[in-house]
């Protein structure tokens, strides 16, 4: 078997899932108590803290740990609203979002906020210029993703972000950094965003730890009251083990991106190019996208049959984000880049990880012929 | 001597401009050392551009030109008003010294800034380019022409002109601005020697310090803590507050002083209600020998007359007489709800109420004297057995460290926690 689905869930480094292991032995104490053990535990934290910050090039007060990044979005996004509900109750967001962040701004607008979704090209890249557009004098936010999950597709976050503080300085930009960091240059300072939200389990992290970069000044309503955790953000005994570790993902997908992209873009363009050249697919990913995503319909066909029928071949792929992938409707991303309602059922998710070969990819291509052949024949015998 | 928020302050006008001019505050009156302010100025300057890569620095008799090559204005704006020394600073858009590039800009500048119905407005050009075709009498009708044609909320008022356009024609550019957005002023840090601060956990003395650095004092501050007295948590809450005061200085100097020994010792004497007198006493005297090895050559305090029975006119007279240096009160005459307030503005006052015990609110009598006596302390103090040497281990005991706006530097005692890190965790 070989897994192709790295951006739904990387698997951990060796030393990362022995990191969890020793800190859960070694540090059990709980970082708020008032001991030695305690004040040792709250320091792992903070040296933590730092390495994150480094590694995004920012402060280390303006780190906060969470759960994973569907927290982090959830609490950028909740928590900007309803702490600032004195400038406005307007938001801005993509149709192309995670949907942590795309269900939270519907959740607001439950609430009688007013969303503006802000539609992509048929690339899946939405324009500066339109999003500046959108945004209006009680513009509390506007959220945006810098990788797209299905498609890969890559936002031009620094341009939005100048493009957002042009119109309305007070306005916030929160970036979804998740499929983003360790892949793509930039980070929340580049993209010129008071928040952003990251997961170590997808740069071969442990799961359970998320981070939101929370510009210094920017004030967010906590999600979660009970407790001083996290500068009053997030109350909760620490993660401990999942936060050191998830630090040191961090730190490796920071440094190891310029070898990451050097090896796995060849490999990408080779299956774009493969992909091409079946004319049963139709692509949905393009070269200008992310280097580890490669998304296409079969269309008529729904993904999860393919999905299945690649799996009996020896290949693990994905259907589109797995935070969607159960559901039998067509994908709303695929919908918004304008394709019909076929392919947007029919999509599967090939994602790259460090540790594919070139052999890997001969063997997904052979496996992606061999399925077509199987497919061919099944729906002429149903006919 | 509030600092401003130019946030609030500046116009639209920001979005338009490609250079930020700064001006400087009084000590351009200063003769023969001003290039030695002017210096430091730059100096400071070029510490608060450097996370703005493209931003270019030009240095000019009595001001500097920050050109931004498409950084943004708002975010340097912001900085670099919290810069000391700097009184002023203008947007400003540069166009090719031509008579039509001026009058468009000047237009555009106008649109940006988008005056109300009402507002009065003159154009004051200053030809410093000799060649340039048009004399500056004559530039003010030819740009205030068309600007009054276009913009007809304007109304004309060469005395006091609530909006003033200033037009600088030079031989390579031509600069057009109209704002002038106050930044904080003051003297450039450092340029008016080195003093000890006394800062405790409270509102006031991180207020103390930004007013000293802000007339050009370098400030190292002496913080007393009475572990296990107070807590880690006390005292890392003073290390966050010399965080915030490094914003406007660049890094700061932090003595970290273990008091308790000192403090015990006073508990035992029977005489509660002298006990804050001969505290602050002993605070000054350690604080004297430090600024005698760091070279400070003032010490200065959070006190606010009338606060606290530490702050009575007697009790600061005995006090102040346990040091011979000058002791240096900013806030003395302020009302508290100013000092709150300069508190809030440059960023101390959430991390100041944070609800820890400090070593001025261990062992606090129920009435600490309001009006001691110089004769009577002094006679306790001589009683007290070792005294000199406990002060001289507090002092000898201190751990120095020195805290930057973005780092996260922790007291030396504390290493052997971090040991228990390993760094390959990470």
């Amino acid at each position: 078997m070989i897994y192709w689905d790295y951006a739904a869930a990387a698997p951990p480094y060796d030393e990362v899932a022995r990191t969890v292991e020793q800190l859960m032995r070694l540090h059990y104490a709980n970082p708020s108590s008032l001991h030695r053990a305690g004040a040792e535990a709250a320091a792992l934290i903070e040296r933590a803290r730092e390495v994150c910050a480094a590694a995004l090039g920012v402060i280390p007060g303006e780190i906060r740990f969470t759960s994973g990044a569907t927290e982090s979005n959830n609490l950028a996004i909740k928590g900007a609203a309803l702490q600032y509900t004195n400038r406005g109750r307007h938001i801005i967001t993509t149709e192309l979002e995670h949907p942590s962040v795309y269900e939270s701004c519907l959740q607001l607008q439950s609430m009688g906020w007013e969303v503006t979704f802000v539609r992509p090209d048929e690339d899946g890249v939405v324009k500066p210029e339109e999003v500046a557009a959108a945004v209006r004098r009680d513009t509390v936010l506007v959220s945006v993703m810098h990788v797209n999950n299905e498609i890969g597709s890559v936002q031009p976050l620094a341009e939005i972000g100048r493009a957002v503080k042009a119109v309305n300085p007070r306005t916030l930009f929160h970036v979804d950094g998740v499929q983003g960091f360790g892949k793509l240059p930039g980070g929340p300072r580049d993209f010129g965003a008071d928040l952003y939200s990251l997961s170590p389990h997808k740069i071969r992290g442990p799961r359970g730890v998320g981070l939101l970069y929370v510009k210094e000044g920017t004030q967010l309503f906590p999600l979660l009251s009970g407790g001083s955790h996290e500068g009053g953000l997030r109350a909760g005994t620490e993660n401990l083990p999942a936060i050191v570790a998830g630090a040191k993902a961090v730190r490796m997908a920071a440094e190891r991106r310029g070898e990451f992209v050097s090896r796995i873009l060849p490999l990408r363009n080779r299956l774009l190019a493969f992909l091409r050249n079946i004319p049963e697919f139709s692509l949905n990913s393009s070269e200008e996208g992310a280097p580890h995503i490669v998304h296409f319909s079969y269309p008529g066909m729904k993904g999860e049959v393919m999905a299945r029928q690649l799996e009996q071949l020896g290949m693990l792929v994905s259907t589109r984000s797995a935070c969607s992938s159960k559901l039998a409707e067509p994908s709303r991303v695929l919908l918004a880049i304008g394709r019909d309602e076929h392919a947007a059922l029919g999509g599967i998710r090939i994602s790259f990880g460090d540790e594919h070969t070139p052999a890997d990819v001969a063997a997904l291509e052979q496996a992606l012929l061999g399925a077509v052949k199987a497919l061919k024949i099944a729906e002429g015998g149903m006919r | 001597m509030k600092p401003t928020n130019p946030a609030q302050m500046a116009g639209r006008s920001t979005e338009y401009a490609d250079m930020l001019l700064l001006r400087f505050g009084e000590f351009t009156l200063k003769g023969k050392n001003r290039s030695r302010f002017e210096n430091t100025m730059l100096r400071h300057v070029k510490g608060m551009v450097k996370p703005y890569p493209k931003a270019r620095l030009i240095k000019e008799f009595g001001r500097i030109y920050v050109e931004l090559n498409g950084e943004p204005a708002g975010e340097l704006l912001e900085a670099l008003a919290k810069v000391f020394g700097i009184s002023s600073i203008s947007p400003v858009k540069a166009v090719k010294p031509e008579l039509e590039e001026i009058v468009e800009a000047s237009l555009r500048f106008i649109e940006k800034v988008d005056p109300e119905p009402g507002t009065t407005f003159k154009v004051n050009a200053r030809r410093v380019w000799k060649d340039f075709p048009y004399g500056s009498q004559e530039m003010n009708h030819l740009v205030s022409a068309p600007v009054l044609k276009t913009f007809q909320a304007l109304s004309v008022d060469v005395r006091k002109p609530m909006l003033e356009l200033r037009v600088e024609v030079r031989e390579h550019q031509a600069y057009i601005f109209c704002e002038s957005i106050p930044a904080v002023g003051g003297y450039p840090l450092g340029t008016n020697g080195k003093a000890m601060l006394l800062l405790s956990g409270g509102i006031d003395s991180p207020v103390a310090a930004w007013s000293s650095m802000r007339r050009g004092l370098e400030v190292e501050c002496v913080h007393f803590f009475s572990y296990p007295y107070t807590s880690r948590e006390a005292r890392q809450k003073v290390i966050d507050l010399a965080r915030v005061l490094s914003r406007y200085s660049g890094r700061i100097r932090l003595h970290l002083v273990p008091f308790t020994e000192v403090q015990t010792s006073f508990a035992g004497i029977g005489q509660d209600n002298l006990i804050v007198t001969l505290m602050r006493r002993a605070m000054l005297r350690i604080a004297t020998q430090l600024a005698e090895r760091e070279g400070a050559l003032a010490i200065v305090t959070g006190d606010s007359l009338g606060q606290v029975a530490s702050q009575t006119l007697p009790s600061m007279n005995v006090i102040g007489r346990a040091t011979d240096l000058p002791l240096l009160r900013p806030l003395v005459m302020m009302d508290k709800s100013e000092i709150v307030e300069i508190a809030q503005q440059i960023g101390t006052y959430d991390l100041s109420i944070l609800p820890y015990e400090d070593c001025c609110t261990l062992f606090l009598p129920k009435s600490p004297t309001t009006n001691p006596n110089l004769k009577i302390i002094e006679k306790v103090e001589s009683l007290l057995p070792g005294y000199g040497e406990r002060l001289a281990e507090a002092v000898a005991a201190a751990v120095t460290m020195e805290v930057t706006p973005h780092g996260n530097e922790r007291p030396a005692d504390e290493a052997d926690l971090i040991s228990s890190v390993k760094e390959d965790w990470f």
